[in-house]
């Protein structure tokens, strides 16, 4: 069997690596070689992937026991574990702490203060006149004031923080050190707002785990700032991105966009058409670990044996998907899992789908002449593709 | 040991495997969306951590004498 280098190599724009669907077709389940650790599997099929991500026999903690040198991107081993690195029970223990707040439910009540955020947004851009860099005008400022509300972290801080998360999420822009320094960085910031809250508590999440940590028992220190990071961090890079990445997508289809346009009731639908088709992830990603033997499509995964996923690849299974390579906002049944699947499965996702569709259906309804305005560069060597720079005209 | 029941509302649920990643031995994905193994269970705090981590609040898990252990709202 052919080992095949792994992540693949980087394309331009939003295009998926071509590899992906021939060994969907072909080697469902492949050999790959990382740049450090060594071979691991490559799961591409929708039936898989979400096997490998949601069955018990799959660990993510595996990758953070003493000494594991698991096949991955970067030089170093991550020392620091988070949310994403936890397996049930102690994953669900942390997770739970802050579940409620995360529901479809709950995430409804903020949509308001969402339109609030982006109708100032939108009417801020309209007043300074085009062109305009959606990616600072609109993509980056929702999704970040919304986290800063919910967690407590003053969004002042915002250009503070923003720098170390760029850092944060790299894998190749940045320097193995200063990816770690970042991480770092963000340890700090997030432990001084820890005792922040501790002295003077407020209505926001922060708050919440440190009653939790304090009173409780219920989580470490580590897992408290630790969490703390991952939800800024996440809380704004993925919808950021996504937010740039579906308008480009748009801008450049005028026959989806005269669509949605023509029948704004389609939104909800289009963001999740837009979920399932972009590639969002650049890299590789952290493996799972088999803690027994599972048969994946036929090949045997050993215990201790590594397995990525590829979950844009298994949206455009089309076993599951007809014409799984053309957006269509009519799709009766989009069963995606551009928010993964299983314990991991994204918590801010109801909070993701709201922001992308009022930040998409408003900026539209607003902006009936809006066009790109020459060519657009996507970012490189980082975990999350999105456009550097949007600039529109209208 | 007293009983504990589960209710899943296959209209609202969305099939994250949440639940199933979460109890195990007590859910299972059919189709797209989750179903309990058993409706009827003893007692066990993974029925209602399934239930508390539902982004949807599909699950409700009920006491013998029918009160609400899961989700608190
Ligand atoms: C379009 C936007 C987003 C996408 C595509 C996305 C995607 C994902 C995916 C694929 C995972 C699972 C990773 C894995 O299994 O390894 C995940 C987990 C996670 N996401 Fe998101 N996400 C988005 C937005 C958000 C937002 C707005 C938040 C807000 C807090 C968030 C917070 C998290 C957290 C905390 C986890 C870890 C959950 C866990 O390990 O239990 N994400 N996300
Ligand atoms: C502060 C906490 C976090 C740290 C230190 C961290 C670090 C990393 C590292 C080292 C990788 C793997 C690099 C590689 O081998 O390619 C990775 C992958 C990734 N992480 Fe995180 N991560 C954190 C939190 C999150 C959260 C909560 C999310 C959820 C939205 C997330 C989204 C991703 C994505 C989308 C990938 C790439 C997967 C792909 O390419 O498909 N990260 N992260």
């Amino acid at each position: 069997m052919e080992i095949r280098s792994y992540p693949f190599t980087e394309l331009d724009d939003l295009e998926l690596h071509p590899a992906y669907l021939e060994l969907q077709r072909d080697e469902p389940v492949a050999r790959v070689r990382l740049p450090f650790g060594g071979d691991g599997w490559l799961a591409t099929r929708y039936e898989d992937v979400k096997t490998v991500l949601a069955d018990p026999r799959f660990s993510r903690a595996a990758v953070m026991e003493p000494g594991a040198d698991v096949p991955r991107t970067l030089p170093t081993m991550p020392t620091e574990s988070n949310i994403l690195s936890m397996d049930p029970p102690d994953h669900t223990r942390l997770r739970r702490l802050v579940a409620k707040a995360f529901t479809a439910r709950r995430t409804e009540q903020l949509r308001e203060r969402a339109q609030e955020i982006v109708d100032g947004l939108l009417d801020e851009m309209e007043a300074q006149g085009p062109p305009a860099d959606l990616v600072e005008a609109l993509a980056m400022p929702l999704p970040i004031t919304i986290i800063c509300e919910m967690l407590g972290v003053p969004y002042e801080d915002r250009g503070k923080f923003r720098a170390w998360s760029e850092a944060a999420v790299a894998i190749t822009a940045f320097t193995p050190e200063e990816i770690i320094a970042a991480n770092e960085s963000l340890r700090a910031y997030i432990g001084g707002l820890v005792e922040r809250k501790r002295a003077e508590p407020a209505d926001d999440m922060l708050s919440v785990l440190v009653a939790a940590h304090d009173n409780e028992d219920r989580l470490s220190t580590q897992e408290l700032e630790s969490f703390g990071v991952a939800l800024l961090v996440a809380g704004h890079e993925t919808t950021a991105n996504q937010i740039g990445n579906f308008v480009y997508q748009l801008l450049r289809n005028p026959d989806r966009l005269g669509e949605l346009r023509a029948d704004p009731s389609l939104v909800p639908a289009a963001i999740e058409e837009l979920l399932r088709i972009t590639p969002l992830g650049g890299s590789a990603g952290f493996p799972r670990i088999a803690t027994a033997e599972v048969e994946l499509s036929g090949v045997t995964i050993k215990p201790g044996d590594a397995v990525f996923v590829n979950n844009v690849a298994a949206n455009r299974d089309p076993s599951v998907f007809e014409n799984p390579n053309e957006l269509d906002f009519h799709r009766e049944h989009n069963p995606h899992i551009m928010f993964g699947h299983g314990a991991h499965h994204c918590i801010g996702a109801p909070l993701a789908r709201m922001e992308l569709q009022v930040a998409i259906g408003t900026l539209l309804k607003r902006f009936p002449l809006l066009r790109l305005d020459g060519d657009v560069t996507f970012k490189k060597g980082r975990l999350i593709r999105g456009p550097q720079a949007l600039s529109v005209r209208w | 040991m007293s009983k504990w029941t589960i209710e899943l509302d296959r209209g609202t649920c969305i099939g994250t495997g949440m639940c199933t990643a979460t109890a195990p031995d007590h859910f299972r994905l059919e189709g797209g969306t989750s179903t309990p193994v058993n409706e009827t269970v003893d007692e066990d705090e993974a029925v209602v951590d399934a239930a508390e981590s539902c982004p949807m609040e599909a699950i409700l898990v009920r006491s013998a004498d029918g009160t609400v252990l899961a989700p608190q709202v």
